[in-house]
């Protein structure tokens, strides 16, 4: 499944690479003759209440969907190992400390304090970096924000074990100062099980944007994210349901095969043996 | 027990601390003022917005106004709906069963299809039931809820015309019928919710019976000449679910987010929508307390977890 996933998910980024460059149609072309038309050879995807063609529009937002989802994880993964990292490392009230506000966050609600902090801080960052870059930048950072708990309790786990193994003694006694240790010794090892936390990361990711998105309050309506286009497609299900199975479906399709990746990297890797 | 249950009481209260000064925190780095509609309205002079700037202390340092909000929330003085005009206790008030109804029911109906599920593919690990029950739970955690409850309204509602998809609280019959008609506009949001979480609690519940039903405690208790049925419900089961509710109580913020998703979808009135119309109307004081409540009903459930395990597990309690 993880080999066939791989695939899928490699012909779905390179459709959305390179896909705007052959199918060269605006993503708002207003075409009103063609209203909400189901697919055909003109609009493959069909087009939706403008006349928009749906095939442009996807593939743009499937761009944002998974630029969102890469720099989300990325974020998560950096806060999470930092977090992990010097809970691990340090012993007594930090690890203490910082675990408690690992624990904290884990059981803050998210959807709503995701919400809570676009509403509160999506003007000034739209008037500091422009619409498009701001509620980018922002939904990436608090997505991120508030996933990294998990990797900061793997890598923490991690480093509990790992620290106390032989070849890391040897370095300690070689003179290898905290940060050494740390960066060429603890690290690389403790990697395995953060990688497969941060694929599963990409997929949750895409869906807190799509979620966003979808209920209105993620990017602007003139950019077209999946979640996006989910939204604008839900009052049309009765007259255009192939606009809401396409968005919906690419989603799905995506999330999917991330998982399985992730599922067949944990097989592969096996974190249990190390925990 | 009591003394156990005071405890955990007791620990909940500095993540409740900890998530009400967050809360606050970033509505005071926020920009924007919760007077500025007034400071632009002209039938306000200049000395009146001063004194309610006074009145309020908007200006005092951040820890006093933290603490002043604090007492405030505790005495059951949570504002003013600006875009409602009613108090937002009674606001909440009215929407929170409604959410507690749908949660409660699609957590329900999670919990009873992931046991049997889980428990049974555990019993015959990679056997067909074991990779088809894998395969659905694959396809129901990755399917987000906002796409099947639309692909719901789609089959249920507009092509088969079965199920009504807007939730009504004011429906027009009485005795059975009203009964009926409540069933028939739950069942889709609930469906939604319960499968979605079913899917993953499978695989929580499937590993973790996985785990014990090799121990030799299981063996011993075959051998002892019980019935499988008992070993299983008995000794397996049991044990597999302590890691299962810990993940479950983990899985609380993740419900309560796709509680406000397909309260959108559905038109429910609870709490989740409650959040979204006050953010689109921006209605500060209600999206400052229905996020509170919702941190709050997250601990609740951990709290109702920890109950769980000191009744699995009693050993727990008396730690």
């Amino acid at each position: 499944m993880a080999a066939i996933s791989v695939v899928v998910l490699a012909l779905l980024a390179l459709s959305i690479l390179v896909g705007p460059l052959l199918w060269r149609v605006a993503i708002n072309d207003i075409d009103f003759t063609a209203r909400l038309s189901p697919p055909s050879w003109e609009h493959p995807f069909g087009t939706d209440d403008l006349g928009q063609d749906l095939l442009a529009r996807m593939l743009y937002g499937g761009r944002i969907s998974l630029a969102v989802g890469f720099a989300a994880m990325a974020v998560a993964m950096f806060v999470g190992t930092l977090i992990g990292a010097v809970a691990g490392i340090s012993r007594g009230s930090i690890d203490a400390a910082l675990m408690w506000v690992t624990d904290l966050f884990l059981s803050l609600p998210q959807l709503p304090l995701l919400l809570l902090v676009i509403y509160l801080f999506r003007d000034i960052l739209k008037g500091l970096v422009g619409p498009e870059g701001g509620v980018f930048i922002l939904i990436v950072l608090v997505i991120g924000g508030f996933r990294w708990m998990p990797v900061a309790r793997l890598v923490r786990a991690q480093f509990l074990s790992l620290r106390e193994k032989e070849f890391v003694e040897a370095a300690r006694a070689l003179g290898a100062s905290n940060l050494r240790l740390v960066v060429r010794h603890i690290l690389p090892n403790a990697l395995g099980p953060v990688i497969v936390a941060g694929t599963i990361d990409v997929a949750a990711a895409i869906i807190a944007e799509s979620t966003l998105s979808f209920l209105g309050l993620g990017f602007p309506p003139d950019i077209p994210t999946w979640g996006r286009l989910l939204f604008d497609a839900k009052d049309y299900l009765d007259i255009a349901p192939h606009w809401a199975l396409f968005a919906g479906g690419a989603i799905f399709l995506t999330v999917i095969s991330i998982n399985f990746i992730g599922d067949g990297l944990r097989d592969a890797l096996d974190p249990r043996k190390v925990m | 027990m009591g003394n156990y249950l005071l405890r955990r009481l007791i620990l909940a209260l500095p993540s409740l601390l900890g998530i009400s000064l967050i809360l606050f925190v970033l509505l005071a780095l926020a920009p924007g003022d919760p007077f500025g509609e007034l400071a632009t309205n002209p039938n306000i002079p200049p000395e009146v917005r001063e004194a309610l700037r006074m009145k309020f202390g908007i200006d005092d340092p951040i820890l006093v106004r933290y603490l002043r909000w604090l007492v405030a929330m505790l005495h059951g003085d949570w504002g003013f709906s600006f875009a409602s005009r009613i108090d937002v206790d009674r606001l909440i008030l009215q929407r929170i069963p409604t959410t507690l109804y749908v949660v409660g029911t699609a957590q329900l109906l999670a919990l009873a299809v992931a046991l049997p599920v889980g428990t049974y593919a555990a019993m015959r690990p990679y056997s067909i039931f074991d990779q088809l029950a894998n395969t659905f739970a694959f396809i129901g955690f990755s399917l987000p809820t906002f796409f099947t409850g639309l692909l719901l309204i789609l089959i249920f509602s507009v092509n088969l015309g079965w199920l009504p998809f807007v939730y009504r609280v004011d429906i027009a019959a009485t005795g059975w019928h009203w009964y009926w008609e409540n069933i028939k506009q739950a069942i889709m949001p609930i469906t939604v919710l319960g499968l979605f979480q079913a899917a993953s609690y499978t695989r929580y519940v499937r590993s973790a019976v996985l785990d014990v039903i090799r121990l030799d405690y299981v063996t011993t208790a075959r051998s002892k000449g019980l019935d499988e049925s008992k070993v299983i419900v008995k000794h397996v089961v049991r044990n597999a679910l302590i890691p299962v509710v810990t993940l479950v109580a983990l899985q609380m913020p993740t419900v309560f987010g796709g509680a406000i998703i397909t309260e959108q979808i559905f038109r429910i009135p609870g709490i989740g929508s409650l959040l979204i119309s006050a953010i689109l109307a921006n209605d500060t004081p209600v999206i400052m307390a229905v996020t509170f409540v919702f941190a709050c009903l997250v601990v609740l459930f951990n709290l109702l977890a920890d109950i769980i395990y000191g009744w699995l597990d009693p050993r727990i309690s008396y730690r």
